[in-house]
């Protein structure tokens, strides 16, 4: 119990502790303190009942047969308040534990927030966690070499800027074999949205960018995508705790869409990207709301399901159910719209329980995933909660339109051997739509 | 003795209404202050609507995914509140002060059931205690401060009770309940009993930003 006996070795996290002093952590963390916080981490540092409600929220703390130090309360109680109480006099290596717990033991899902009769946001008090640990310099390596990647190049995955082209050329050319007359439009100006994807789309994900565009050419789409730096919506940075970069990364996004002039921003299956454009980005750079109607794939596909412009030609074999994304369900109320495209493409749907807001997390979003190997057990470990849930519904298919969903549950349902399949939305449409134009 | 019950009941009582109201409208202003200052753009997020909504829903027990999954917790803490709320309040005992010092009074609770709202009070003030001593969680987080505000609250419950069942001297009992009371007001604003003051706050909060930003309910 307790995070002293289960200390992982990150050379990320190792170097960072090697390079700081107590004094220097006490001057970072009173600066962080006075400067970027104020009364929403007061009040809840105050007002927290330590009543313990919050524990069963936690799919960690489930997971973990109940282990206090995985609660919510507990997490906040290793980090923010032992840091508080000591006024930031605290040696590296307590900087180093509370960097294990709160970029790998926490996914800020905010699934805590349905459990706190206060409303007190664990999430909110883990990323100031975050944050003065990026100031300090300790990160696990893998999440700063994305934040890295962001920096230097706009992306996630150190891709360049021909390699972006060229992928979306190759999928094209791929795709008129199919559809004679495709297009993925590059930089066309006013067209009716722009399409964004994450880089592992381009890097290793290309076929999803060929479903995509199989999808709007065959819907009659006026789309395009852009030729530069700022088709990358997913953001690490926000993760990691550097908000200078994350605030960059969106600017480019959003000056992208304007430049563009496109009415809107239609972006893949991702669900960390969405918060980041949807309701981080933008506060950080002084809008209330996005600057840009920024829609999700869920509700855009829902748009041409609805719209009759998409039609199923048969529908995917069932039962399938269905697993909430967080960031687009507790972020953003898609449930109801994700529920009535699934079942209008697939035969039949067996929930999850407990489903819709109260959905178990993936344990990979939140960054946990992109902290890499050194990392992987704490997250299939730390999910053992959503494995038993995935296997009480006794279906083959489970439906994540999320790509760090994706990921998390895979490593789950390999590891637990639930023998299921994993499906986009965007798979099934592209696999059952009629498609006219197709030879 | 006498002096002290005099003391208790006149200038001490000023001095601990006067704590508790200056005080709570200080620690509010203060807070809200610094919220405009640092966490302005969060503020703008705050709406009637969906503030009120969470704050609606939080209120009916058991409909909250907290409460629902925390039954025991969910039982104690209306009965609690229930009871710290109407027993101070509607107690006879209490409105016959009120009309003494300031000429006023209202309605008042039937005696049997002000009984009743009190012992369930130091009932569940005992469940909360035997979940912070047995509790792995509560065990984990809990400090000094989480007792001592428990105690608190519980003291004026616990004399008052006695006092009103004519165990032990009745003075003394009908002083240490008048002191524990005053107490517990002045605590109000500089503990963790403060949750009273801003609770409401950060409940409305995390509802408006569930409600306007996110579009799903946050209960
Ligand atoms: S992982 Fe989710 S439920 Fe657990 S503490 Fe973090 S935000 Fe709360
Ligand atoms: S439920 Fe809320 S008040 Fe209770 S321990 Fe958790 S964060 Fe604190």
């Amino acid at each position: 119990m307790g995070i002293e006996q289960r200390r992982i070795d990150d050379a990320g996290l190792a170097r960072g502790m090697a390079a700081l002093t107590p004094e220097k952590i006490a001057k970072t963390f009173q600066a962080l303190i006075a400067g970027e916080c104020g009364a929403r981490l007061r009040t809840y540092v105050e007002t927290c009942m330590r009543c313990g409600m919050c524990g069963p929220a936690c799919h960690y703390f489930l997971s973990h047969d109940g282990d206090p130090s995985y609660a919510p309360v507990g997490k906040v109680s290793e980090t923010m308040w032992k840091l508080l109480k000591a006024d930031g006099k605290v040696d590296p290596r307590v900087i180093g534990d509370c960097a294990q717990i709160a970029y790998t033991e926490c996914n800020l899902c905010r699934r805590c927030m349905h459990y706190c009769p206060l409303g007190i946001d664990t999430a909110y008090i883990i990323s100031v966690v975050r944050r003065l640990c990026h100031k300090l310099g300790v990160t696990p390596m893998y999440i700063q070499d994305t934040a890295h990647s962001h920096s230097a190049t706009l992306n996630q995955m150190w891709v360049k800027d021909d390699e972006w082209t060229d992928s979306l050329q190759w999928q094209e050319d791929e795709a008129r074999s199919e559809f004679p007359d495709l297009r993925i439009p590059l930089e066309m100006e006013g067209a009716d949205f722009m399409y964004s994807v994450i880089a592992p789309e381009p890097k290793f994900r290309t076929q999803l960018i060929y479903q995509a565009a199989a999808i709007f050419h065959t819907a009659g789409c006026n789309w395009t995508m852009p030729g530069t730096p700022g088709w990358d919506n997913s953001n690490m940075a926000m993760f990691s705790g550097d908000a200078e970069i994350m605030g960059r990364v969106e600017r480019y996004h959003f000056e992208t869409a304007q430049r563009l002039r496109v009415k809107r921003i239609v972006m893949g299956e991702c669900g960390h990207a969405f918060r980041a454009v949807y309701d981080v980005g933008n506060r950080w750079l002084g809008w209330k709301m996005h600057p840009v109607p920024v829609v999700h794939s869920i509700e855009f596909f829902w748009e041409l399901l609805d719209q009759g412009k998409i039609r199923m030609a048969s529908k995917y074999p069932g039962p399938v159910t269905i697993h909430d994304p967080c960031n687009v369900i507790r972020g953003r109320g898609l449930m109801d719209k994700l529920r009535e495209v699934v079942n209008h493409i697939c035969d039949g749907v067996v929930e999850m329980s407990p489903n819709r807001e109260h959905n178990l997390c993936c344990c990979a979003g939140g960054g946990v995933i992109n902290c890499g190997p050194p990392f992987k057990n704490v997250r299939i470990v730390g999910n053992k909660a959503k494995a038993d849930q995935l296997k009480a519904t006794g279906v083959q298919t489970c439906i994540a339109p999320c790509h760090n969903c994706h990921g998390g549950l895979e490593d789950i349902i390999h590891h637990y051997k639930l023998g299921m399949k994993l499906k986009f939305l965007g798979d099934i449409i592209y696999e059952h739509m009629e498609k006219p134009g197709a030879v | 003795m006498r002096e002290l019950y005099e003391f208790a009941v006149g200038p001490m009582a000023w001095a601990a209404f006067g704590v508790f109201l200056i005080g709570s409208v200080i620690r509010l202003i203060s807070m809200y202050s610094l919220a405009r200052k640092k966490d302005g753009p969060f503020l703008s997020y705050m709406s009637w609507r969906f503030g009120l909504r969470s704050i609606l829903n939080w209120l009916i027990p058991f409909n909250a995914q907290g409460w629902k999954e925390n039954p025991l917790v969910c039982v104690t803490t209306f009965v609690f509140h229930l009871g710290l709320i109407l027993v101070p309040l509607f107690l006879l005992g209490h409105v016959v002060l009120w009309d003494q010092y300031w000429g006023f009074s209202y309605p008042t609770l039937p005696e049997q059931a002000a009984d009743i709202f009190t012992i369930a009070v130091i009932v569940a003030c005992l469940v909360f205690a035997w979940r912070r001593a047995t509790n792995r969680t509560l065990r984990f987080v809990t400090t000094g401060q989480d007792w001592l505000v428990l105690l608190i609250a519980f003291l004026p419950f616990l004399t008052g009770f006695l006092a009103s069942q004519h165990v032990g001297p009745p003075l003394v009992m009908t002083t240490l309940h008048v002191l524990s009371g005053e107490l517990m007001l002045m605590a109000i604003p500089f503990t963790r009993l403060s949750h009273m003051i801003f609770g409401l706050f950060s409940r409305a909060y995390m509802g408006s930003e569930f409600g306007g930003v996110r579009h799903a309910k946050d209960w």
